[in-house]
């Protein structure tokens, strides 16, 4: 009987979360899956068991554009933040000497989140536009004859507010992962006769691994669903795989979005998959 | 009680949110008042009505109230979401406020009753526009879907429409305005007179268009067909092969940079215009009014070919009957009576009763909102703001000139869901 319980503990322990996880992540999963195959009009879905929900899908040129699209905005801000997000990491992890120090400065870094997104994206426009605030001041100075009109509406726009949206996801994990690497390892290396860009390479950029990884997954996850971003900073002249649905979801297209969320929730899980594949995120954890 | 709820969306109709958000604040709290006028005070009756139109009025819903005693829950949806609920859920509501060509598509599932106009007070006075597609005996009956084409049934319970007047109505008609493109006069440096002109070269990179595809593509219609690009049959329903050279027209377009956005949402188009991004683009009146509001300078421009136009209506709910079905008439009978068309003349729309509407407004506010008339003093908006200076002369003029001038009406086509399609791989492109 105690040994029933014994055994019994850690499942009943586990069930409060399999619920709540079973509840709000497995069920909705499923449920997307299932309208993924029903056949739809105007007025409303039907159940059936149809595949051209897909076959619409992958079969469009569109689609493969609007994917290529969507992925090079996540390779390039991703590449953008990671550097951005190791350097602010590194310096406030080695560089700063006070751990009080540390937390105001990684504080400082928090301060645009006090915001919400939409504002911290819409400020950019009266930045970057053709009689903005950068374009008045370089024709002002003389430097340019005729406002730069890629500033806005273009993919510079997107990735500039990406990066400045999602740059935060990336320090934080980093910084994180750097606080705990053991200085000593970075003295004896010093000992050892390092140079400063040995002991970065060699030293902490490997142990620093892990929390690049979470950042990676963060920032990827993040571009590859946005919307709202792409819509506002392009002006609607790129199209990213979330506008794409919500044009769908918009004119009632349930099913044809439902197959769309499934698609790019694989090709998002495949590439985490393959980023916990190269790195093991709970060593050093 | 009076209670909206609103989902976010494109609906042209959102955007009269702003205008009147401020009439709108004391609706509730209505249902303390006591000794209406009517029956119903004694025996209260309830109308629920939910659409894209006139449902998003508080200010509405609060006359009626203090006039009939009749109670009106409103619900404001977007266009397509009107669509579905009105075949899905014809329980759910007792009016159904949505435009003609919503009512093209929902009318033949049987959810919508026709209405006896021999019930109807002010039939006659209803311009006759709604009755016969023509505003006057000389006019061109437009393209698309309009209204008298989808405003008739031969019987009570017919599910087809009537070829020309009958006795029985599918809705009455209450909104509607013609819609064209929005300028900067201080911005374009010549005369804009032609659909044509936003292709201008001139223009490069100045320019927007609605990404709303059912409404996209009429404007780039009128524009291909202004530059003699494509030859249409029917703008507001276009075959396979129009679409097609139609979207390639507009990708190569757009690959030129002849466009510098495509907007989305009101305020969207609102800032386009005001930072002087774009010159010339698709608008819609109040957006025009909001750029103006700012102080600077906006022309909702009239063109050669004519405006695309749209138009609502009220219909009955299939399950109405009894007291209920009669409160629908009685509030009808009041909706027509002229106080709200006052109301929507000022905001800059149109009332199908302007007999009745005339009534309810200054000879100076029908000068200018109707007659085409330079105003005498300013224009206030409903909430008391100035929304026109004394002197200033409503653009396009007055509303035979604006509503005469109707090229084609927003619509519903047969070959919808491929123009969706190509639609998004214009954008995408």
């Amino acid at each position: 009987m105690n040994n029933l319980i014994t055994r019994a503990t850690p499942y009943l322990q586990a069930t409060p979360l399999l619920a709540l996880l079973g509840f709000f992540l497995a069920v909705p999963i499923l449920l997307l899956l299932i309208v993924s195959f029903w056949d739809y009009d105007f007025a409303g879905m039907y159940p059936a068991f149809v595949t051209f929900n897909y076959a619409e899908t992958l079969g469009s040129w569109v689609t493969w554009k609007t994917y290529g699209n969507t992925l090079k905005f996540a390779a390039i801000v991703w590449a953008i933040t990671a550097f951005l997000g190791f350097w602010v990491a590194y310096f406030l992890a080695f560089h700063v000497r006070t751990a009080t120090m540390q937390m105001v400065l990684f504080l400082v870094c928090t301060v645009p989140f006090l915001t919400s997104n939409i504002i911290r994206m819409i400020s950019w426009i009266p930045v970057l536009g053709r009689n903005g605030l950068v374009n008045s001041g370089l024709v002002g100075a003389g430097i340019i004859d005729q406002p730069l009109e890629w500033l806005l509406y273009s993919d510079f726009a997107v990735i500039l507010a990406m990066v400045h949206l999602y740059t935060l996801f990336m320090v934080t994990p980093i910084f994180n992962n750097m606080m705990r690497i053991d200085k000593s390892l970075v003295e004896a290396a010093r000992d050892a006769g390092a140079k400063d860009w040995q002991i970065i390479w060699n030293v902490i950029l490997p142990l620093a691994k892990p929390g690049i990884a979470i950042g990676t997954i963060f920032v990827v996850t993040l571009v590859m669903a946005d919307f709202s971003t792409v819509q506002v900073m392009s002006g609607g002249q790129s199209a990213s795989v979330a506008l794409m649905m919500r044009n769908q979801m918009s004119l009632l297209q349930y099913p044809a979005a439902a197959a769309n969320a499934v698609v790019l929730l694989v090709l998002v899980l495949l590439m985490v998959a393959g980023i916990l594949r190269i790195v093991d995120i709970r060593k050093e954890l | 009680m009076t209670g909206t709820t609103r989902t976010s969306g494109i609906s042209r109709r959102n955007v009269l949110k702003g205008g009147v958000a401020a009439a709108a604040g004391a609706a509730i709290g209505s249902g303390a008042i006591t000794g209406f006028p009517t029956i119903w005070a004694q025996n209260p009756i309830t109308l629920r009505q939910f659409g894209t139109g006139v449902s998003n009025l508080n200010a509405i819903a609060e006359k009626c109230k203090e006039d009939l005693g009749i109670t009106l829950e409103m619900t404001a949806t977007d266009s397509d979401a009107a669509a579905q609920r009105a075949v899905t859920q014809p329980d759910s509501y007792d009016i159904a406020d949505v435009e003609y060509w919503i009512l093209k598509k929902v009318f033949p599932a049987g959810v919508i009753q026709p209405m006896d106009i021999s019930r109807l007070k002010y039939y006659d006075q209803i311009v006759p526009l709604f009755k016969t597609g023509k505003l006057l005996p000389d006019s061109v009956i437009a393209q698309g879907t309009a209204p008298h084409t989808v405003g008739f049934v031969e019987g009570p319970n017919s599910r087809e429409f009537a070829t020309g007047e009958t006795g029985w109505f599918t809705m009455v008609p209450t909104i509607y305005n013609a819609d064209t493109l929005g300028i900067r006069p201080d911005l374009v440096g010549r005369e804009i007179t032609s659909w044509a002109d936003i292709m201008a070269p001139e223009f490069k990179g100045k320019t927007a268009i609605i990404n709303v595809p059912s409404i996209g593509i009429m404007d780039a219609a009128m524009i291909l067909e202004a530059m003699g690009a494509v030859t249409y049959g029917d703008k507001g329903n276009m075959t396979q092969e129009e679409i097609d050279k139609t979207i390639d027209f507009l990708i190569k377009a757009k690959q030129d940079g002849q466009f510098r956005a495509f907007w989305k949402s009101f305020d969207e188009s609102v800032n386009l215009m005001s930072s002087g991004e774009v010159v010339i683009q698709s608008m819609w009146s109040p957006a025009v009014a909001a750029v103006r509001s700012k102080g600077i300078e906006c022309k909702y421009q009239p063109l050669k070919e004519g405006y695309r136009s749209w138009g609502g209506g009220m219909g009955l709910a299939a399950h109405l009957s009894g007291a209920q079905l009669d409160a629908a008439y009685e509030y009808i009978n009041w909706y027509t009576s002229g106080w709200v068309g006052g109301y929507l003349n000022r905001q800059g729309y149109y009332s199908a009763n302007m007999e009745t509407a005339k009534q309810h407004m200054s000879e100076d506010e029908w000068g200018f909102w109707i007659e085409g008339k330079p105003a005498q003093s300013d224009i206030l908006a409903p909430d008391g703001t100035v929304m026109e200076k004394a002197g200033a002369v409503r653009d396009g003029g007055s509303f035979e000139e604006r509503m005469g001038k109707v090229a084609c009406w927003n619509s519903v086509m047969d070959e919808d869901r491929y123009m969706v399609r190509r639609w998004n791989e214009f954008i995408a492109a």
